[in-house]
C-alpha cells in the first residue's frame, strides 16, 4: 500500500505560526506533516478533502499566498509565516451559480473545485489565454462530467463581469 | 428545485465519515495477502515493535461464521488458512496513531506457501454461475441465414474512483454496535454484521454518512470495512476508524468485471437480424460477490434493443484469483452492449450497409419482443430517439465533412460513431418482489413531513428527488419536507441504493406512503398543502406524544411476469432507451483519441429534475469516455499495479467536450412521477459510440477497450503492415 505520511519523530515537533483564513494561528507540528492533515486533524477544518494523496485530484486545494496548491503535497512547515486560505473562508453568497448550474453532486471534489474556481474568479484575465476547462483540469470530478462545473464558473464570471462566456 | 444539500457541499460543511468528530478513537488498518493463492504458512510480527500497544484481530476473533454474508456465504471476513487473491484481508491492527499503525502494517509479514493461481479468466475452467436465454431455434436460423457475421469483443476492468475513498467508524453505544460510514446499502451492512458477529439485529445500528460517490463500488464492499472496524472496536472497547487511502482503495476493493463476448449473427443481405448467438464470459475474481446477478443483467442486455426471432445467449461467470469484481454502474450491461454495438458496426462494414440503416431496420418496434420474450409496448418510438441524436449531432453533415477533412489532413483523422441501446431499471425479474421494500412518511407535530428510507444520497440526487416527490404529492413546499438520515435504527428497509431503482421504484413508495399519511391524518387523497399541514398538526394535538406515520410496501405493477428458471418473461418493469453519438479526432502521430463532440439522447419517462438528470447523464458519459479510451487496470501477479491516480487516468475537464444531452419524455405509468430509472443508462453507450467513431476515423478495427494510444498504434501498425505485405505480394 502506498503511504504518504513520513515517520514521525516526536523530538522534531516544532511550533509554527501562519495566517489561516485571515487570522494568525499557532500549531505544534512535525515539519513534514502534510498541510492537509494539519488543517483537517489538528485545526478541525474538514472542508478540505483528501482524494488521492499525491497531487493528482485537487480535492485538497487550498490557497497558499493566494495561489491554489494541493495541500497533500505541502509540508506544513512550508506555510510558516505565510497565508493559507481554505474553503471555510469563502462567502457562501458567491456560490449561487454553482448551486444553480449543478456544479456539485457527491461533493467530495467540490471544495477543491470551488477553491480553484475562486482563484480563476480573482484572475479573470487568465481566460484571455486559457479556457475554463484547461484551468479546471487539476480538479478531478467523477460525478458531473464537468459541464456543471464549467457552466458554473462561466456563469459566476459573467455575473461578476469578469472573463468571457465559455461553453 | 435546486439540489438540497448543494450549499453544504459547496462550502465544505458536509461531513463525510472522516470529517466526523470522534473522541478517543483508534485508527484501524488491514494486513493483506501478498500472494494470489496459497496456504498461510506463518504470520511474522517484526521485532522492535511494541506489539502490546496494538489491537490485533485475526479470524479467531470473529464471534460468528467467518463470512461476509451476501448471495453466497463464501467470502471470509479475514482469511484463516488459505488466501484466494492478492490483498485478501488476513489481519487487522489498530492504534491511536495513524502513523504508528501504518508502520505496523509494514512490520507484519504474511508468509504464503504459493499454489498455482488462475489469473486469466478467459481460460478459467472454474464456473461460478451459468445462465442461458433461448428464444426460437438459433442453430437452424444460423444454418439457413444468407450471411453470418462473427466477432469477439473484450472489455477491461474499471475502477470506480469515487472521490471519497471508502471508510467506516465503529463503536459501542451501551450494548448496541454502531457503524457509520460511506455506503449505498445500509441494510446489507446490517445483515453482514449480524451474521459474522452473531448479533441480534436490535444490537446492530448502521448509519450512512454523506457518501462521496459510489457508482456501485459502495454496494457490497462497505460490509467488509464495517466488519473490520467493528471487530477492532469490539476487541479494543474503543471507537475505531478505518479510512482507506487511495492506493489501498484502488488495490483492494472491487472493480467492473472484465468481459469477453462472442457474437455469431445471421442476417439477410439487406441487414435484417435472423439469429443472434452470443456467448458472454465475465471474470468474477476469487469470490462470488454479486457476479451471478451481474451476469444476469449482462446477458439480458446482450442482444441489444433489436428484434430478432432466434436468440441464444449463453453466459458464464468464472472464478479466478483476481481481487473480486463487483457492482459498477451498468452492472454487466455496459460490457455486453459495448460488444453488441461494436458488432453492429462490424456487421454494417462487412455487408457494406449503412450503420444507421442497419439499426433502423432492427430496432424494436411496438409489440415486438426482447430476447427473454418481453413484449415491448411502452409507446416509445426508438427510431425517433435515434433520429433525434442524428439530427442534434449533425451526423450526416459531419460524415461528409470528415471525408474532406481526412483527405486533406496529414496527421489528423475524424470520425463519428453511433450506439443505440437500452437499460432495464430496477432489480431484474422477481428481484423487486423479493426485496419487499418499505418506506415511511411521517407527519411531524409542526405540520411538516419526514421521509424515512434506507435509500441514500451519494451525489445522484435522492434527497432532492424524494423532497420533490413528497412535496408534489402533498402540495407542500420543499421546506416542509425533511429527509431522515439513513439510520437503520429509524428507517425501514427500502432496499439497496442500486440498479437505477431509487427514483422509479422507491420514489413510488414515497408517493404512496404520502397518500397513506394523508389518510391516517383523516384526509382524502385530494387534500393538498395547508389542509395537509393543518390536519397533521391537529392529529398531533389530539394524540399528544404519538407518531403519525404513513407507510408503503412495494407492489408489483400488474402484468409483469418473470420465470427465473427459464429466463423468460418481463426482465424489467421498464427500459430506458437511448442513442448516443461520439465525434472523435485521432492524432496519427501519437494515436491519441480525443472526443470532440458528444450527443446523448434518451427516453427515460418523465424527467423529474432536469439539472440533476442532465448531470447524471453527463457524468455517466464521461465515465464511459474514460472506460473507452484511457482507464486501464494493469495487473501484476493478480494485483493492480497502477493503483494510483498518477497512472490510472480518468478524464479531466480538459479531456472531454461539453456533453450535449436531450430527453424524450414518455411517462411510465408505474414510475414515480412518470419517471424511469436513469442512473446507469449513460454508461452503456459511450464506449461503443466512441470505438465505432475511431474505426470510422482511422480504418482500424478495435474490438477491445480501452482503446489507449498504445493499443491503437498497434492496430494501425498491423493494418499498415498488412497493406504493405499485400502490396509486395507477387
Amino acid at each position: 500500500m502506498s503511504d504518504h505520511s513520513a515517520i514521525r519523530n516526536p523530538q522534531s515537533a516544532i511550533s509554527m505560526t501562519f495566517t489561516l483564513n485571515g487570522s494568525p494561528v499557532s500549531v505544534e507540528i512535525d515539519p513534514v506533516d502534510r498541510l492537509l492533515d494539519t488543517l483537517r486533524y489538528q485545526l478541525a477544518l474538514t472542508g478540505t478533502k483528501e482524494g488521492c494523496g499525491e497531487g493528482e485530484c485537487g480535492a485538497c486545494t487550498v490557497h497558499l499566498d493566494g495561489l491554489p496548491v494541493n495541500s497533500c503535497l505541502v509540508p506544513s512547515y512550508q506555510v510558516r509565516g505565510h497565508r493559507v486560505d481554505t474553503i471555510e473562508s469563502l462567502d457562501p453568497r458567491a456560490l449561487e451559480p454553482f448551486e444553480r448550474c449543478g456544479a456539485t453532486q457527491c461533493g467530495a471534489c467540490t471544495p477543491g473545485v470551488v477553491m480553484t474556481a475562486w482563484w480563476i474568479g480573482q484572475h479573470a484575465d487568465l481566460l484571455r489565454t486559457h479556457t475554463i476547462r484547461e484551468l479546471m483540469a487539476g480538479n478531478l470530478c467523477r460525478c458531473t462530467g464537468y459541464d456543471g462545473i464549467v457552466d458554473s464558473v462561466a456563469e459566476a464570471l459573467r455575473e461578476t463581469g469578469g472573463g468571457r462566456r465559455e461553453t | 428545485m435546486q439540489r438540497r444539500e448543494a450549499l453544504t457541499k459547496l462550502t465544505g460543511r458536509e461531513r463525510y465519515v472522516d470529517d466526523l468528530p470522534l473522541e478517543g478513537f483508534l485508527w484501524g488498518m488491514t494486513v493483506r495477502s501478498p500472494a494470489p493463492r496459497g496456504r498461510i504458512a506463518a504470520i511474522r510480527f517484526a521485532k522492535g515493535v511494541d506489539w502490546s500497544q496494538f489491537v490485533v484481530v485475526d479470524h479467531r476473533d470473529i464471534p460468528g461464521p467467518n463470512v461476509v454474508a451476501l448471495i453466497e456465504q463464501d467470502q471470509p471476513v479475514l482469511a484463516a488458512d488459505v488466501v484466494r487473491h492478492v490483498h485478501e484481508p488476513v489481519l487487522l491492527l489498530a492504534h491511536p496513531s495513524r502513523d504508528a499503525v501504518r508502520r505496523a502494517v509494514r512490520s507484519v509479514e504474511i508468509v504464503v506457501a504459493p499454489e498455482p493461481a488462475t489469473l486469466d479468466f478467459r481460460v478459467s475452467p472454474d464456473v461460478l454461475k451459468h445462465l442461458k436465454i433461448e428464444k426460437g431455434d438459433v442453430a437452424r436460423a444460423l444454418a439457413q441465414a444468407p450471411v453470418v457475421v462473427s466477432g469477439t469483443y473484450e472489455t477491461g476492468a474499471q475502477e470506480h474512483v469515487y472521490l471519497e475513498t471508502q471508510g467506516m467508524i465503529a463503536y459501542l453505544e451501551g450494548d448496541v454496535l454502531v457503524v457509520k460510514g460511506s455506503m449505498q446499502c445500509p441494510y446489507y451492512v446490517v445483515k453482514a454484521l449480524q451474521h459474522a458477529l452473531a448479533r441480534d439485529e436490535s444490537k446492530v445500528r448502521v448509519i450512512q454518512t454523506p457518501t462521496g460517490g459510489g457508482f456501485g463500488g459502495k454496494e457490497e464492499f462497505p460490509s467488509h470495512i464495517a466488519l473490520h472496524a467493528a471487530l477492532l472496536g469490539l476487541k479494543s472497547g474503543r471507537p475505531v476508524k478505518v479510512i482507506y487511502d487511495r492506493g489501498e482503495d484502488m488495490a483492494a476493493t472491487t472493480k467492473r468485471h472484465p468481459a469477453l463476448v462472442r457474437h455469431r449473427t445471421g442476417l439477410t443481405r439487406d441487414g435484417r437480424l435472423l439469429a443472434q448467438d452470443i456467448e458472454v464470459v465475465i471474470d468474477g475474481g476469487a469470490y462470488v460477490t454479486l457476479s451471478p446477478v451481474v451476469l444476469s443483467r449482462a446477458i439480458i442486455h446482450a442482444a441489444g434493443p433489436y428484434a430478432c426471432d432466434h436468440v441464444r445467449i449463453v453466459g458464464r461467470a468464472v472464478f479466478t484469483n483476481a481481487v473480486p469484481f463487483g457492482a459498477f454502474r451498468g452492472f454487466g450491461a455496459p460490457q455486453t452492449q459495448f460488444a453488441g454495438e461494436r458488432h453492429m458496426d462490424v456487421i454494417a462494414q462487412t455487408l457494406a450497409l449503412d450503420a444507421v440503416e442497419l439499426r433502423r431496420t432492427n430496432l424494436l418496434r411496438e409489440g415486438q419482443t426482447t430476447a427473454t420474450g418481453q413484449v415491448i409496448s411502452d409507446g416509445t418510438d426508438r427510431v425517433a430517439v435515434m433520429e433525434r441524436a442524428l439530427e442534434l449531432s449533425g451526423y450526416r453533415v459531419k460524415q461528409r465533412d470528415h471525408a474532406t477533412f481526412n483527405a486533406t489532413q496529414a496527421t489528423l483523422r475524424r470520425g463519428i460513431g453511433l450506439a443505440t441501446f437500452y437499460h432495464g431499471a430496477g432489480f431484474t425479474g422477481g428481484g423487486e418482489v423479493a426485496l419487499k421494500s418499505r418506506l415511511r412518511v411521517a407527519g411531524l407535530p409542526d405540520g411538516r413531513v419526514e421521509v424515512l428510507s434506507a435509500s441514500i444520497e451519494m451525489g445522484q440526487g435522492t434527497l432532492t428527488v424524494f423532497t420533490e416527490l413528497a412535496a408534489a404529492r402533498l402540495g407542500l413546499a420543499p421546506e416542509d419536507v425533511t429527509i431522515a438520515e439513513a439510520d437503520t435504527a429509524r428507517v425501514p428497509n427500502s432496499g439497496p441504493t442500486v440498479a437505477s431503482r431509487t427514483t422509479m421504484i422507491v420514489g413510488g413508495l414515497v408517493e404512496r406512503a404520502a397518500d397513506d399519511l394523508r389518510r391516517r391524518a383523516g384526509l382524502d387523497d385530494a387534500a393538498q398543502g395547508d389542509a395537509v399541514k393543518q390536519a397533521i398538526r391537529r392529529w398531533h394535538r389530539d394524540h399528544a406524544g404519538g407518531t403519525l406515520v404513513g407507510e408503503a410496501t412495494y407492489e408489483k405493477p400488474p402484468g409483469i411476469e418473470w420465470d427465473d428458471t427459464t429466463y423468460r418473461g418481463d426482465a424489467y418493469g421498464a427500459f430506458a432507451w437511448a442513442a448516443y453519438t461520439a465525434e472523435v479526432e485521432v492524432d496519427l502521430r501519437t494515436c491519441a483519441t480525443r472526443v470532440i463532440d458528444f450527443v446523448a439522447v434518451q427516453e427515460v419517462g418523465n424527467v423529474l429534475n432536469p439539472t440533476l438528470a442532465r448531470g447524471q447523464v453527463q457524468g455517466g458519459v464521461v465515465q464511459g469516455i474514460g472506460w473507452a479510451l484511457m482507464e486501464e487496470c494493469k495487473w501484476r501477479d493478480g494485483a493492480m499495479a497502477n493503483n494510483q491516480l498518477t497512472n490510472y487516468l480518468i478524464p479531466t475537464s480538459d479531456d472531454v467536450p461539453s456533453i450535449r444531452v436531450a430527453f424524450l419524455e414518455n411517462p411510465y405509468a408505474h414510475g414515480a412521477g412518470g419517471a424511469k430509472g436513469l442512473g446507469e443508462l449513460p454508461i452503456d453507450g459511450p464506449a461503443p459510440a466512441i470505438v465505432n467513431a475511431v474505426a470510422r476515423a482511422t480504418g482500424a478495427d478495435p474490438r477491445a477497450i480501452p482503446v489507449t494510444p498504445e493499443r491503437l498504434m498497434e492496430l494501425l501498425e498491423i493494418a499498415d503492415l498488412g497493406l504493405r505485405i499485400a502490396d509486395s505480394a507477387p
